[in-house]
């Protein structure tokens, strides 16, 4: 089974310790992974603020870097759900505009990549069927189902099955759990007052838990919700679900 | 003197403010978090809410796709059955039609119905001005008035208003409004519900002129329908002798079967009953029971204009049951009155901007008050995809492109204040449609990372005034795959 990695740019740049994590993870079930280079950005960041047109290169290059594997893996919701939600729409936008020959390129590229797409714990559950992934990680944490995770992925209880599987793990719930952490992207700096005021609820809940660690399946948020836990001296670090999952020595990488 | 949103700040600016403000935080968590969980189960309760909520967006679509069809048939069944039908292009129109009409029958006194629409005109402000005092009968309206303080919120207009300010304000504005509050007014919910009901009652009896809007026309019998809670609705439309309905063409149905879905989806998502108390329904005029004259004025007011847009328009499905807002992190915050407008929350920021264009900083904010979260259209019971809008407006603002006004198509330009943001956007699209710019990035990135600062200045400020930066890592994914197996890059 083929299987490419779309890291994306966030991780790529910010938090390479999830693509390794990805990576091991996958390698250990038996999965060989590629990271096609030609990959980038899904194009979220452009498309939610409004640059839908600035979004639709960053589309083809996607599809085109992914056009040989048989499964696109991305350790993000966010980014998973821009592919599935965004694309086809961007596809279609293109169309209502009265530009053809650029909708039709468009809709054939998220067409072919849309049903290969899975995030992280989909591809986990869902393709490979396996739930126990061996690891082992002997620490309390808890779980922030991020938004796009929980309502536009519908992930539903897939990424704390895998958890509840990983050895030695102590689940904590968090109370608000649906609640946005309030990274939203180019929000985060547009409504700052109200963005850190989500996250510092967020963050209060988080650190309430006891818990060791707070994970999730996406890391733009845990940048958002981790910069808001440094801030406030939070004993609570971030860490991607991937890199538990990958985890079976129990020590953080 | 009624207060009016003319020169709100934009959202940023107002919301920052309001999220400052310890109390009212507090208020909206207590109350939309109540609100929240009981919605959440009186709509578990029914097997097939997915399917009536589904009805509930096609049915909608459908009647707006021909309001050619359907506002003459309602206009006729109105005008057969008694009424007279007035057609409003804008708020001016609307409130000259109803100042005329009251004006007409010599009175100077009317009573109210809640109505967002008539909010939206600012009718009470045109009344007052013509000489003509307007009285709210709902109970929160009625705080929101005596308290000369703006709604904010669709369905309880005083949200932000706790028990202990809402006695004194009916402590010390009841008496220039009318009956006094009972001496020794304690602030239990069941004293400050009787003082009101003292209170307005005697407007209920002496008033001859009542104002309505409603939640559903009917077209096929030309029948209006409004649904609420405290029964004050039920005296405005039957007392008095004349009475006059401001409703937004988009609130018609076809036919009474539509209301079947609707009169489930809209009490369960507002106040998480199976029903609400008091329905009112009728049709035109009958004798010797109601009023004996009846006026609707159907009111576009930007509504064909943001139906003319295929993204936009399924805001005009809102049946106004404020569950967005109940679920909204950003209005749970930011509070209501940060939107500018009646319509706050989620439906309102992609509401305010389409009925009034992207005329102000502030209608230009409005799409941008979201991190998408996704909850509002979870729980909107006729499934208005309201992130997909939001964005959409978001292009508009930043990107210019075509939009109706007054009937015409134009294409409008791109917002001033976004061009920063406009060439940081397109420099960010280059460098990650060119990855090996964007790997020479990462790469200096990373070699000054021990001299990153720890605080932005200029407009970085807004992340790390609040939020630690993230740390730049010694080597990025993609140098890490070609190190480590040793394909090139
Ligand atoms: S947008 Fe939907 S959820 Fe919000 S008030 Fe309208 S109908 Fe209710």
């Amino acid at each position: 089974m083929r299987v490419g990695l779309f890291v994306t740019c966030v991780n790529d740049t910010l938090r390479p310790s999830t693509g390794r994590a990805v990576v091991t993870l996958l390698e250990r079930l038996g999965v060989r992974v590629d990271f096609p280079t030609a990959q980038s950005c899904c194009g979220q960041p452009l498309y939610n603020t409004g640059y839908r047109h600035g979004a639709e290169p960053l589309l083809l290059r996607t599809a085109a870097a992914f056009a040989d594997h048989e499964y696109v893996v991305t350790p993000s919701a966010s980014c998973a759900a821009m592919v599935r939600d965004a694309y086809p729409r961007i596809a279609a936008r293109a169309a209502a505009e009265g530009r053809p020959g650029e909708a039709a390129r468009l809709r054939a590229a998220a067409e072919r990549l849309v049903p290969r797409t899975y995030e992280l714990t989909e591809f986990l559950v869902d393709v490979l069927g396996v739930v126990d992934v061996g690891a082992r990680f002997p620490h309390t944490v808890t779980y922030h189902p991020t938004c796009h995770g929980l309502r536009a992925l519908g992930l539903r209880d897939r990424p704390r099955r895998l958890l509840e599987h990983v050895e030695g793990l102590e689940l904590r719930e968090l109370e608000g759990a649906d609640e946005c952490c309030g990274f939203g992207g180019t929000f985060a700096v547009k409504n700052a007052a109200v963005s850190a005021a989500m996250g510092a609820d967020k963050a209060r809940a988080i650190t309430r838990t006891g818990a060791a660690a707070v994970c999730a399946a996406d890391n733009s948020c845990l940048l958002h919700i981790g910069g808001t836990l440094a801030r406030e001296d939070s004993p609570v670090r971030t860490l991607h679900l991937a890199e538990i999952l990958a985890c079976t020595d129990g020590v953080v990488p | 003197m009624s207060r009016t949103y003319l020169g709100m700040p934009a959202f940023p600016r107002a919301a920052a403010e309001s999220t400052r403000d310890g109390t009212l935080r507090a208020n909206l968590r207590h109350a939309t978090h109540t609100i929240r969980a009981k919605r959440a189960a009186a709509v578990a309760e029914l097997e097939d809410w997915e399917r009536l909520r589904a009805a509930g967006a096609a049915v909608k679509d459908r009647t707006l796709h021909h309001l050619d069809h359907y506002l003459p048939l309602l206009e006729e069944n109105v005008t057969r059955a008694g009424g007279t039908v007035h057609w409003a292009a804008d708020a001016d129109e609307a409130n000259r039609i109803v100042t005329d009409l009251v004006r007409a029958t010599g009175e100077r006194e009317v009573v109210k119905v809640k109505s967002m629409v008539t909010q939206e005109t600012g009718l009470n402000a045109a009344l007052e001005e013509a000489g003509i005092r307007a009285y709210e009968t709902d109970l929160a309206e009625l705080i929101v008035q005596l308290g000369d303080d703006l709604p904010s919120h669709i369905l309880v207009p005083a949200i932000h208003r706790g028990r202990r300010e809402i006695r004194d304000v009916f402590r010390d504005r009841m008496a220039d409004w009318g009956r006094p509050a009972p001496e020794g007014l304690t602030d239990r919910p069941a004293d400050l519900a009787e003082a009101a009901r003292l209170h307005l009652r005697e407007k209920f009896l002496r008033c001859k002129v009542g104002i309505s809007g409603a939640n559903f026309m009917v077209a096929e019998t030309g029948t209006l329908v409004v649904v609420e809670s405290e029964g004050n609705g039920r005296m405005c439309l039957t007392l008095p002798e004349t009475l006059i309905s401001v409703v937004g063409i988009e609130k018609t149905v076809p036919t009474w079967r539509d209301l079947e879905i609707y009169l489930q989806l809209l009490p369960r998502s507002s106040t998480a009953e199976r029903m609400n108390p008091y329905t009112s329904m009728w049709t035109g005029t009958t004798d010797e029971d109601g009023p004996r004259d009846f006026h609707l004025v159907l009111l576009d007011n930007g509504r064909t204009d943001t139906l003319a847009d295929e993204v936009g328009r399924q805001a005009l499905r809102c049946i106004r049951c404020s569950a967005c807002l109940n679920v909204c992190p950003v209005y749970e915050r930011a509070g209501g009155h940060a939107y500018g407008s009646p319509y706050p929350g989620p439906i309102g920021a992609i509401l305010t901007p389409q009925l009034r264009g992207l005329a102000s900083p502030l209608e230009e904010s409005l799409p941008f008050a979201s991190s998408l979260c996704g909850a509002c259209y979870e729980v909107c019971p006729v499934a208005i995809d309201i992130p997909e809008v939001l964005v959409h407006l978001r292009e508009r603002v930043v990107e210019g492109g075509p939009v109706t006004v007054g009937g015409n198509r134009t294409v409008i330009r791109p917002a001033k204040r976004h061009a920063l943001e406009r060439a940081a956007m397109r420099a960010a699209g280059w460098a990650f449609d060119h990855p090996a710019a964007l790997r020479r990035a990462q790469r200096l990135a990373a070699r000054t990372r021990r001299v990153h600062p720890r605080r932005l200045p200029g407009p970085g400020r807004a992340w790390s005034d609040t939020r630690e930066l993230p740390e730049v890592p010694e080597e990025s994914f993609r140098d890490w795959w070609a190190r480590t197996r040793g394909e090139r890059p």
